[in-house]
């Protein structure tokens, strides 16, 4: 039996009940998103699951939205079930205030750098990560390069005001 | 007869406050000769046994995901260039079928075909490379310098194509900027009939070459489940023994329409990774014959397709925007971003020739990405090289960096 994604969301009600919500499949990838301290339990209901079996951490990043208060930050989970070729995609949203995320270097190896990258660009502190540390940025950088309050360019400099090619203004 | 005395090291009398130590730190990097690309490595040395490794990356980080917002779709190309710019036109195919899967643009088929082409010559320069880099670093010079030249046909296919060379920027959403001319063609025959040779006698020089055996069997080995694991994709992971393939496990740009093999390994060492590019560069070829043979069956007006009918995504081509009206108008408001961009999320991935490289872009409906993640896999499988090196030699390290295919473009992003 070949595993579909009613199959999939199926088996996280079952488990999770309404932990798990906002189901939706753009593209076909099924993507849902559930509260933040339960996401290594999710993550791992995924990878021990006999039918599950999402074992594959494709990609692991954050993403920043200012306007949604108390959530502003989501870490995004890509996994793959490579048996079944199907792909999953899982949100946690945090807090900017405490971005605090456990860790999923426990299941996957792979996630030890990415969370190294996305701790350096966005903040996300992952909780029981071995050596969370600045990958990509120096050492000494202050801030998380990523969020949108950090912008490209200088935006007190009036010689590059130009707003039609996405300078200056207030876009973020 | 002269009286031999016997030091011992732990008994040298050292000054006060310095440490003992048996292993010596070794800095290997971030420019080294034996290093293809910036890559610091502190290596911790017992003689010239590994005993641990810690890797420093980020010394090329150019911030391509900050960029990348402020830059409407078209513009992000140049970017993906730089990833792995051994090969980029399939950093530029990739981005431009994310693009099109969430503009819901449909390519014709023979642009799919052309983009075959290009995206297999890509790979096949980019193994090319890799394959006889891991040569020079086990003391044979010949073949890098041998395969050069068959590179550079490679090169002037893109240059034909395109205009440049390294970093290509090659083919726009929804297509190409031009048609192949003829000399395109003509050039990717001479490819076709002069490679097979020079690729036999590549192997020759080194697939049973004894001293190349011995330096690179049983090297830098990794097993299925720790590949997997460490997030390990694309040749990398198929010399371990796993058949995955983006190309066959979700085709994109109908890579279903061919007919290839995808070889694996089993013991995940240099040199199963050696041996499955080599397959996969004949693979590739295999590929571009059937592509080629694909493309020269459209006739007539299909003859002249190469890229698809989307006038509010397409660039126009640049002589068409200087005599037509309607080009001319879409090609303003493209580059004024007055063209509606969808709302959505899109997770895109193609078979990059080290990995699988993914595009993970978000769009809010305005021009530019909202977010745009790459995937990239020389970052990923980098963290597994500490554990691939540990209790090998240190000139086993330097072959095994090589072999997996670092690409520091793309490491650092």
């Amino acid at each position: 039996m070949a595993l579909t994604n009613e199959i999939i969301q199926q088996k996280l009600i079952e488990k999770f009940g309404d932990q798990v919500a906002n189901f939706e499949t753009p593209f076909g990838l099924l993507s849902f998103q559930s509260p933040k301290e339960m996401n290594l339990k999710v993550l791992q209901f995924l990878y021990e699951d006999e039918t599950l079996q999402f074992t594959f951490l494709t990609d692991l990043c954050a993403v920043h939205y200012p306007d949604k208060k108390g959530a502003e930050l989501a870490v995004v989970y890509h996994l793959h079930n490579l048996k079944e070729n199907i792909r999953i995609r899982y949100k946690v949203f945090t807090d900017i205030q405490q971005p605090d995320v456990f860790t999923a270097t426990q299941l996957f190896e792979a996630a030890n750098w990415m969370e190294r990258e996305t701790y350096d660009f966005f903040g996300v502190n992952f909780i029981g990560h071995p050596n969370l540390k600045r990958i990509l940025n120096v050492d000494e950088m202050n801030y998380f390069p990523l969020r949108k309050e950090y912008p490209l360019e200088d935006q007190t400099r009036i010689d590059k005001d130009d707003a039609m090619f996405g300078r200056g203004g207030s876009i973020y | 007869m002269l009286e031999t005395k016997e030091v011992q090291p732990h008994h040298v009398k050292l000054p006060d406050g310095s440490i003992e130590k048996l292993t010596t730190t070794l800095n290997l990097g971030p420019t080294h000769p034996a290093t293809h690309g910036v890559f610091q490595n502190i290596v911790e040395l017992d003689g010239e046994r590994i005993v641990s490794a810690e890797q420093t990356v980020g010394y090329i980080h150019r911030a391509f995901e900050k960029l990348a917002e402020r830059r409407p779709l078209y513009q992000v190309t140049p970017i993906t260039d730089r990833l792995n710019y051994c090969s980029s036109p399939i950093n530029n195919m990739g981005w431009h079928i994310a693009c099109e899967k969430l503009l819901g643009v449909k390519t014709p088929k023979r642009v799919d075909y052309l983009r075959v082409i290009i995206m297999e010559l890509a790979r096949i320069s980019d193994h090319l490379i890799c394959n006889s880099i891991v040569g020079v670093d086990s003391g044979a010079y010949t073949g890098f310098l041998y395969v050069m030249q068959y590179r550079e046909l490679i090169y002037e296919i893109y240059e034909e194509v395109c205009g440049s060379r390294l970093t290509t920027n090659i083919g726009r959403i929804g297509g190409f900027e031009r048609n192949f001319s003829d000399t395109a063609f003509q050039k990717l025959e001479k490819f076709l009939r002069e490679y097979p040779k020079v690729l036999h006698e590549f192997e020759n020089l080194f697939t049973r070459n004894r001293i190349f055996m011995d330096r690179l069997q049983n090297t830098g080995a990794i097993s299925a489940e720790r590949a997997l694991n460490y997030g390990f994709t694309g040749p990398n992971l198929r010399a371990a023994g796993i058949d995955y393939d983006v190309r066959v496990h979700s085709p994109y740009s109908s890579y279903e329409d061919f007919d290839f093999n995808v070889p694996v390994g089993s013991t995940g060492d240099n040199y199963d990774r050696f041996l499955v590019r080599n397959v996969e560069m004949w693979q590739s070829l295999h590929i571009i014959e059937q592509a080629y043979q694909k493309v020269q069956e459209f006739k007539g007006t299909e003859a002249e397709v190469f890229h698809a009918d989307a006038p509010e995504y397409y660039l126009p081509e640049k002589k068409e925007v200087y005599t037509k009206m309607e080009q001319l108008i879409w090609h303003f408001k493209i580059i004024m971003g007055e063209t509606e961009i969808p709302k959505g999320e899109v997770y895109h991935s193609v078979e990059g020739a080290n990995g699988e490289l993914g595009f993970y872009l978000i769009s809010d409906g305005g021009r530019t990405p909202y977010r745009l993640h790459f995937r990239r896999p020389s970052f990923i499988y980098y963290q597994a090289y500490s554990e691939l090196t540990k209790g090998g030699m240190l000139s086993d390290a330097i072959i095994t960096m090589s072999s997996l295919n670092l690409i520091a473009g793309e490491l650092d992003a």
